[in-house]
């Protein structure tokens, strides 16, 4: 039988998807629902003196109005940081209490602080108009940088500092940086990005009166935790009594990890006014308040020697986390990000220094990459201004400082366990017809075009995250998968997973890697995802964790699945177990060439006596059944890498930059779907060219998002784009037996870099920062207009 | 309230609604047609496109009372006994879409690029597809599903 792995099968989700059956959370209703409208702060920063819900409640239609008093009364709690990070001092992260409701005070525009139910949507809508908050506005923290000279948000938290992250040593890299022949230094700004999952937040909350049981259907990536911490830490309901169904959710690039104040008000309320509630967030609202990410300012150096050595690293970083600390929201920052920073190279002596401040912006958090697109971003500016301030070639460069051998031990933190970084790159070079650049600059010269060729390396940690390797570092969490594989008796098969599809097709490779493992045909075989109620529990989604962690949870579940199989067979087939061979879906008695099909031997399992036959062929010490579950937790985290390179070319005369040539080369390890894997790095691009170009979230300094809306903020568009050119190398992962690295995030991780690199090659070296606007462009173009002159 | 009947995927609908209801209301939460999708409410994403009389339209920005007495097509009206469009069939083929929320919008969209020019290129799809956003596919196997489309429409 084929292989399936390794096969571009087309998509089992695809037909429901194409039809328009998919069930998103905003197309469930429930029978006798009311509609959710929050009442929102329109200050980034404001005492809430009083809300007087009367009015609202009069209002026609209103079923109900909470406020923030209510939910503090009843000691619902609020949203939590899951990581705990510890200061270069010793002392622990500040974190402040964020309640689902703000009750005293404001701390961004739309955080939410009332909410109206009614009868229809448009009586919530005027019910909410309502509601009359009195505040007191106060001086709004916007500026990263100004943070710690400002005004303290949060009682007891010190400068607005979370805190001072240390990760290095930094007299090793001292002693480096005095040995150096040059310093190459760069001042960075990570600019801040909406993640904009096509789908807009919503949630839907049916209350059962008789068993107590809430149902919440909700746009998460990981349903279970959101369970987890909605009963644990909000006191909502036990977690028995609390199901949570993340069903087709459309897109989450992160923003879909935390849990929500608007689920956890809903599902609170639901019981309180014993009606089923349904809330669905408008674009603007997704904005304002869905987990944005990045926002860096960076300050960067790295030590070389004149023959282009990488000898030290530093990187001192002002992190924004918004107004409050969220789940990945003080890792993203440090152990997603630092260990990562000195990129695929060898670099003795290495520190990362991150503060992580707390202004009156909406909360930032993972979004696709988490940390890692930071870093590339930082190491890769250096070694490009490196090569240009030695007058070296980019690639050369990067060449000269790669590491050779695998496993290759980084001075921070990773032991990368397998690569081939110069594979890569000369890959890259040799598809993106790198030697036959010099041409096709003079040729848009002669068009009077400025053309510039950029290059990226990076690698990334994936399979977040794995328990010994992040707890050694102190973060408290680690994150495994599970896995149950049901066999049902008539032979189709349920495959629960604990991670969560809103996009990554784990319809159809999951399918295809127990098929293959169990030897029967992908369409028997459902992959059940996304309800508390009928898997495992489970980590869920992100961190380019599903196939590297959940993929192999099935593998060994399905392994189980075989090994009882085996032990049926044989006593079926009335041979010893160690006679038995299992191929292709079919248990083999290897001497008399008898078989029995994995289905006859599921059938068995569940229904084990025989026709005009009393004995049973389950072995002695075996249950009846054919259902196995396990929990993975690798030994490491997997390290997909890769070499990408851009070409733009700019009009000076409007400074428009057109992304002309993008050639990525990637090792995914081995892989389950080309076709799917294609997608994921299209998409990672497309959203990594965005950063670089087009995307910026802008605050005004009283803390008004300025671009909260399609028509402010600039979402990548079809024509936006070339078509991408990609290749792989493949060197496989030892921390899983399947080899996987994953996939989702390499794109956005490597793209920023890659483009800024072309528009400042085009540029002739003249930095500027992300995004690379038509108007900042026509502006550096003028001013080498001007520089360009005056040399002459 | 206002009466609004309409012929939508083949068959004769009549509703009483408030006049201010969108298209895309109508559809989703007066006849439960919930493929129509709402993803900004500012007619950017193209995530509600439909067909009104064969052509394409945003369904966030249209009042169902505007299009009285139109023929509307879904995207539950575009597979005929069970068998997929060909748009569709090539979005599945090429691996055009991921997450699934664009993919109606864009779907329809794309229909009607092919209805008004039968064989584009590269750059005229991907300047037709600009009002619909994908934040998953990079638009590369989008663009790739039209040209496929092109051959079997």
């Amino acid at each position: 039988m084929a292989s399936l792995v390794g096969s571009r099968v087309e998509r089992k989700e695809d037909t429901r998807f194409l039809q328009g059956k998919g069930r998103y959370t905003a197309d469930i209703n429930i029978a006798n629902q009311t509609y959710a409208v929050f009442v929102r702060s329109p200050h980034a920063r404001a005492k809430i003196k009083s809300v007087d819900t009367s009015k609202a409640l009069k209002s026609s239609g209103v079923v109900g109005v909470l406020t923030g008093k209510e939910i503090a009364e009843d000691k619902i709690g609020g949203l939590i940081a899951g990581w705990a990070i510890r200061s270069e001092d010793g002392s622990e992260m500040k974190v402040p209490a964020n309640p689902p409701l703000a009750k005293d005070i404001a701390n961004f525009v739309g955080e939410p602080v009332a909410v109206v139910f009614a009868e229809t949507l448009d009586e919530a809508k005027e019910g909410a108009e309502k509601v009359k908050v009195d505040y007191k506005v106060l001086k709004a923290v916007v500026d990263p940088a100004e943070a710690m000279k400002s005004d303290a948000i949060h009682d007891g938290v010190d400068k607005n500092l979370c805190y001072d992250w240390l990760l290095g040593d930094r007299k090793a890299v001292d002693e480096a940086f005095a040995k150096a022949d040059k310093i190459i230094k760069v001042d960075l700004i990570n600019n801040r990005l909406v993640p904009n999952a096509m789908e807009p937040r919503a949630c839907v909350v049916d209350y059962n009166t008789a068993s107590e049981e809430i149902t919440l259907y909700t746009t998460s990536q990981n349903p279970h935790l959101s369970r987890l911490v909605m009963s644990a830490f909000g006191g909502v309901a036990p977690e028995n009594k609390l199901r949570v169904v993340a069903p087709d959710v459309g897109g989450g690039f992160g923003s879909k990890i935390n849990v929500y104040n608007e689920e956890i008000v809903c599902s609170w309320a639901s019981k309180k006014i014993e009606r089923p509630i349904k809330w669905v967030a408008e674009r603007t609202e997704s904005f304002l308040t869905d987990t944005h990410g990045r926002d860096h300012v960076t300050h960067a150096e790295l030590a070389v020697t004149n023959d282009g050595k990488f000898l030290g690293f530093k990187n001192e970083t002002i992190a924004n986390l918004g107004a409050y600390a969220r789940v990945f929201g003080t890792v993203t920052p440090t152990y997603l990000f630092g260990p990562c920073a000195t990129g695929v190279y060898v670099i003795p002596a290495a520190y990362s220094n991150v503060k992580a401040v707390y202004t009156n912006t909406a909360p930032v958090d993972a979004y696709r990459g988490a940390g890692r697109p930071e870093a590339t971003y930082t190491i890769e500016r250096l070694v490009e201004k490196a090569a240009l301030e030695l007058g070296m070639d980019k690639t050369e460069i990067r060449m000269k400082n790669f590491p050779t051998q695998f496993p290759f031990k980084q001075t921070l933190v990773h032991t990368v366990d397998s690569g081939d970084y110069v594979a890569g790159l000369e890959k890259a070079k040799q598809m993106a017809d790198y030697s036959g650049f010099e041409a096709r600059r003079k040729q848009s010269e002669a068009n009077g075009k400025l053309r510039g060729i950029g290059v990226s390396s990076y690698f990334e940690a994936c399979g977040i995250a794995p328990s010994a390797a992040v707890m050694s570092l102190g973060c408290g969490v680690g994150l495994w998968e599970s896995a149950e594989v049901r066999f049902n008796p008539t032979g189709q098969i349920s495959v629960f997973t604990g991670a969560h599809s809103h996009g990554q097709s784990h319809d159809t490779t999951f399918a295809q890697i127990a098929a293959d493992e169990l030897g029967v045909p992908m369409e028997n075989i459902d992959v059940v995802h996304g309800d508390t109620d009928k898997g495992t529990f489970g980590m869920g989604t992100y961190g380019s964790r599903s196939l590297t962690v959940g993929g192999i949870a099935i593998v060994n579940a399905c392994k189980k699945i075989v090994a009882k199989g085996k032990r049926v067979a044989a006593k079926m087939l009335e041979v010893n177990e160690d006679e038995i061979e299992f191929k292709d879906g079919e248990f083999v008695a290897l001497k008399s060439n008898k078989k029995k099909t994995i289905g006859e031997v599921a059938f068995a399992c569940y229904l084990p006596g025989q026709r005009d036959e009393m004995k049973s062929p389950i072995p002695e010490g075996d249950e009846p059944g054919l259902i196995e579950s396990s929990f993975f937790d690798p030994a490491n985290f997997s390290f997909p890498a890769g070499s990408h390179i851009c070409e733009v070319e700019i009009d000076p005369d409007t400074g428009n930059v057109k992304v002309e040539k993008y050639t990525a080369v990637d090792d995914f390890g081995r892989i389950v779907n080309p076709m799917i894997v294609e997608g994921q790095v299209h998409g990672g691009i497309a959203q990594g060219i965005g950063q670089a170009l087009h995307e910026n979230t802008q605050y005004d300094e009283t803390g008004q998002l300025m671009t909260a809306s399609y028509m402010d903020y600039t979402m990548p568009r079809a024509d936006n784009f070339p078509e991408f050119n990609l290749g792989f190398t493949c060197t496989h992962a030892t921390s899983n037996p399947l080899g996987v690295k994953g996939c989702g995030e390499a794109g956005a991780i490597a793209s920023p870099p890659t483009v800024m690199n072309a528009v400042i090659d085009a540029l002739g070296g003249q930095e500027i920062s992300m995004p690379a606007t038509a108007e900042k462009v026509w502006k550096a173009c003028k001013t080498m207009k001007k520089s360009n002159a005056k040399a002459a | 309230m206002t009466k609004v009947t309409l012929e939508v995927n083949g068959k004769k609908v009549s509703k009483e609604v408030p006049d201010h209801t969108l298209l895309s209301v109508f559809l989703r939460d007066n006849l439960n047609l919930t493929g129509t999708h709402v993803g900004c409410d500012t007619s950017q994403c193209g995530a509600c496109v439909v067909h009104v009389n064969g052509k394409s339209i945003k369904s966030c920005s249209t009042l169902a009372t505007d299009v009285e007495g139109s023929k509307v097509t879904t995207i539950e009206g575009l597979a005929k006994n069970g068998k997929l469009h060909p748009m569709q069939a090539a979005f599945k083929k090429t691996h055009g879409l991921q997450c699934g929320y664009c993919t109606p919008g864009m779907v329809m969209s794309a229909v009607d690029l092919l209805q008004t020019k039968k064989n584009p290129s590269d750059q005229e799809i991907r300047e037709w597809l600009e009002g619909n956003i994908c934040r998953c596919t990079g638009y590369q196997n989008i663009v790739a599903a039209v040209k496929e489309a092109a051959t079997k429409m």
